[in-house]
């Protein structure tokens, strides 16, 4: 079972190394780096490729570790238990199986994406310390003790928005996704646009590395945006030589709405068109 | 090999252990990868490294410890051109001097010489932290070096092509870097995390249904809520040569405004004295009493200062001292008024911290502050927010 990406999805070769070592000796695989440069997508390609289904648990700020394991619906069961319902007497009917929970007794092996887990609790990640060490966990209600038949292949994604701890991070296997260069994201567009025109691509390679080079811009366009910009130039029939004859004064390239995604940008943008006309 | 490998990553400060020590020999044995460095190279990475900001540090205590080239973390492997050699050679030796020694040997054995000469120069340089040195054999000192410390131009020592874990492509995610636009969201990221301290109260739903339970009739619980209760003092020295960083500053926290509650912003120059301004075009009009500022802003205003605090001594120290008018009372006197009045104050410096100890202005600013002066780097930033987290007043 190896990993060597998908025809879908460009992976460096640091990527697979990472990912197939996480695969083969089933310790969980944690995934940084910019935004828009393929991390959750990561997980989706690992389970298309290894044909195992994907469990997604994605993290919000208020997501308890503990709802990943099962969660104890008392307030149904009181609620119950004051109607007379029937069902009030066994507890196994208010116990909702979380996430970890489905991955363990999946039938096939899966693949479980945890999904920007640093938007949580700080303790969230220690709390899921054991469960994730030794596959397994108790149901205190019943007195159940859950276990995995096989590890299952966790993905592990994180924005850096909150530091995660050294105990956590020892267990698992870490890959930075770092920003393509110009050959990956070649490969990368080649991949999702088969046909489309060299010139075109090539142009349009070159004012997105050159909007990413612009000082001070709040959000950089990374390889989703280049994706989305290159979908509406094809759509919108864009002509070449558009591309091709840019006037120094209009600094915005077309369609920027997919490569520039807040105000201030595009303003920044029209302020370096302005300078360009007046120095012109 | 490897155990020699693990000590060396942890001497440079990562914190690998025995756990992923044991992790990789496990991978080894599994045959994770094929045979090649390369591979080697990015499961190690894999297994020690959990944090991009020391990714670059791996890399160098990789080609430290598997290619035995000499570096020092934090500095750039040197090695040195052949031409240039050739220049210091001819300013070495006077044209007689030269013969003479052409007499001794080939050129190139000469060469071999000096060149062994100049690196041990090198190693003592690298001791010391000299950064512009004579000579030209520090790091920073001739343009035979690149400053990124990737070779560039004509064969090095051994004629062989970069490795991956020489061209240090991680070098800017290095979290002593100083701040810039790459890393400044990052910045950010550190302030928000240190805005969201503080409590309030909210139904805490678990508490009370045990509680109504257990009492058999409605009991509400509440808990701490975390919400953004940090109200920052932010004062900016402006003018000169810290503009520039200034602005990286003010930006960095009119970014993360919404997360306090609330943000002020005041001007200073070189030394906080009496007065205070907010509008620098019109900073002889319209002037902030220091004093009004003690007054109007509670004790649980937490007080950043950013600035180089490199000046006269007697800028802080004297009254008088000021550069731009007579102020009746020194620098050092505000200076512990405001760190009486808010436990919590910290100062930011941009000049690298490893220059501080020359400027004796900056030593005495950072005195009054009880040593809570900070590098501006990730590293400084965060050491900085924890230090204004830790003081409940």
């Amino acid at each position: 079972m190896r990993f060597e990406g998908t025809k879908n999805y460009v992976a460096t070769d640091d990527l697979k190394v990472a990912v197939n070592a996480a695969v083969l000796l089933r310790r969980p695989l944690l995934i940084k780096g910019e935004p828009g440069t393929g991390k959750t997508v990561l997980a989706h390609e690992i389970s298309k490729a290894l044909n195992a289904p994907l469990i997604e648990w994605h993290i919000k700020s208020t997501t308890k570790a503990h709802q990943g394991l099962y969660e104890y619906d008392a307030v149904a069961r009181l609620r119950d238990g004051q109607l007379g319902d029937e069902r009030v007497h066994d507890i196994n009917n208010y116990i909702r199986k979380g996430k970890l929970w489905e991955a363990f007794t999946a039938p096939q092996l899966p693949v479980l994406l945890i999904d920007e887990i640093d938007k949580a609790d700080i303790e969230f990640p220690n709390d899921l310390l054991q469960e994730l060490d030794r596959m397994s966990f108790d149901v205190y209600e019943t007195g159940e003790r859950i276990e995995a038949k096989e590890r299952p292949i966790v993905v592990i994604t994180s924005n850096n928005e909150k530091e995660l701890p050294d105990a956590f991070l020892r267990r698992c296997f870490f890959h930075y996704i770092k920003f393509p260069d110009r050959e990956t994201m070649q490969e990368i567009i080649d991949v999702h646009f088969p046909g489309i025109q060299k010139t075109l691509v090539k142009k349009a390679m070159e004012i997105f590395y050159e909007v990413r080079e612009v000082p001070g811009l709040k959000k950089k366009p990374s390889t989703s945006e280049l994706l989305d910009w290159l979908k509406l130039l094809m759509n919108e029939d864009m002509p070449l030589d558009v591309l091709q004859n840019r006037d120094p004064t209009k600094a915005i390239p077309p369609l920027h709405g997919a490569l520039l995604k807040n105000e201030q940008d595009v303003m920044l943008f029209e302020r370096l068109a302005f300078m360009a006309r007046r120095n012109g | 090999m490897l155990l020699n490998f693990l000590d060396e990553l942890r001497a440079a400060g990562i914190p690998a252990s025995i756990k992923e020590h044991l992790l990789l020999l496990e991978a080894l044995d599994k045959q994770v990868i094929e045979q090649t460095p390369e591979a080697f190279y990015y499961l190690s990475r894999a297994t020690y490294v959990k944090d991009e900001g020391l990714l670059d540090r791996f890399d160098q205590v990789f080609s430290k410890v598997f290619k035995g080239v000499l570096t020092d973390y934090g500095q750039s492997p040197v090695d040195i051109p052949e031409d240039w050699l050739k220049a210091v050679a001819e300013r070495y030796f006077t044209q007689e001097e030269m013969e003479k020694i052409k007499a001794l040997g080939s050129w190139d054995e000469i060469m071999e010489t000096l060149k062994k000469r100049l690196e041990e120069q090198e190693k003592r340089h690298q001791g010391g932290n000299k950064w512009v040195g004579t000579n030209g054999t520090s790091p920073f000192g001739h343009s035979g070096y690149n400053p990124e410390g990737v070779r560039i131009g004509g064969e090095g020592k051994h004629g062989r092509a970069l490795k991956v874990w020489e061209q240090r492509e991680f070098a800017n995610l290095d979290n002593t870097k100083e701040l810039g636009t790459r890393n400044i969201k990052v910045a950010l990221r550190r302030l928000r995390r240190f805005a969201r301290e503080g409590a309030a109260e909210e139904l805490d739903l678990d508490a009370t249904i045990s509680g109504t339970a257990r009492q058999g009739f409605l009991d509400i619980h509440m808990r701490a809520e975390r919400r953004n209760a940090v109200k920052v003092l932010l004062f900016l020295d402006v003018g000169g040569s810290m503009d520039p960083f200034i602005k990286l500053v003010e930006e960095l926290f009119s970014a993360a405004t919404a997360e306090f509650k609330n943000l002020e912003f005041f001007y200073f120059h070189n030394c906080l004295y009496e007065g205070v301004w907010k509008n620098n075009a019109r900073r002889r009009t319209e002037r902030t009493p220091t004093w009004d500022i003690l007054h109007k802003y509670g004790h649980d205003y937490k007080v950043i200062f950013v600035g180089d605090a490199s000046m006269s001594p007697y800028e802080i120290t004297h009254p008088g001292g000021s550069v731009e008018h007579f102020n009746p009372e020194a620098g050092a006197t505000w200076m512990q008024r405001v760190t009486n009045t808010y436990p919590a104050t910290v100062w930011l410096n941009p000049t690298p911290e490893r220059q501080w100890d020359y400027s004796q202005s900056t030593k005495v600013m950072r005195e009054l502050l009880g040593d809570n002066m900070f590098p501006l780097t990730l590293e400084g930033l965060d050491a900085a927010m924890r230090e204004l987290t830790r003081k409940k007043h």
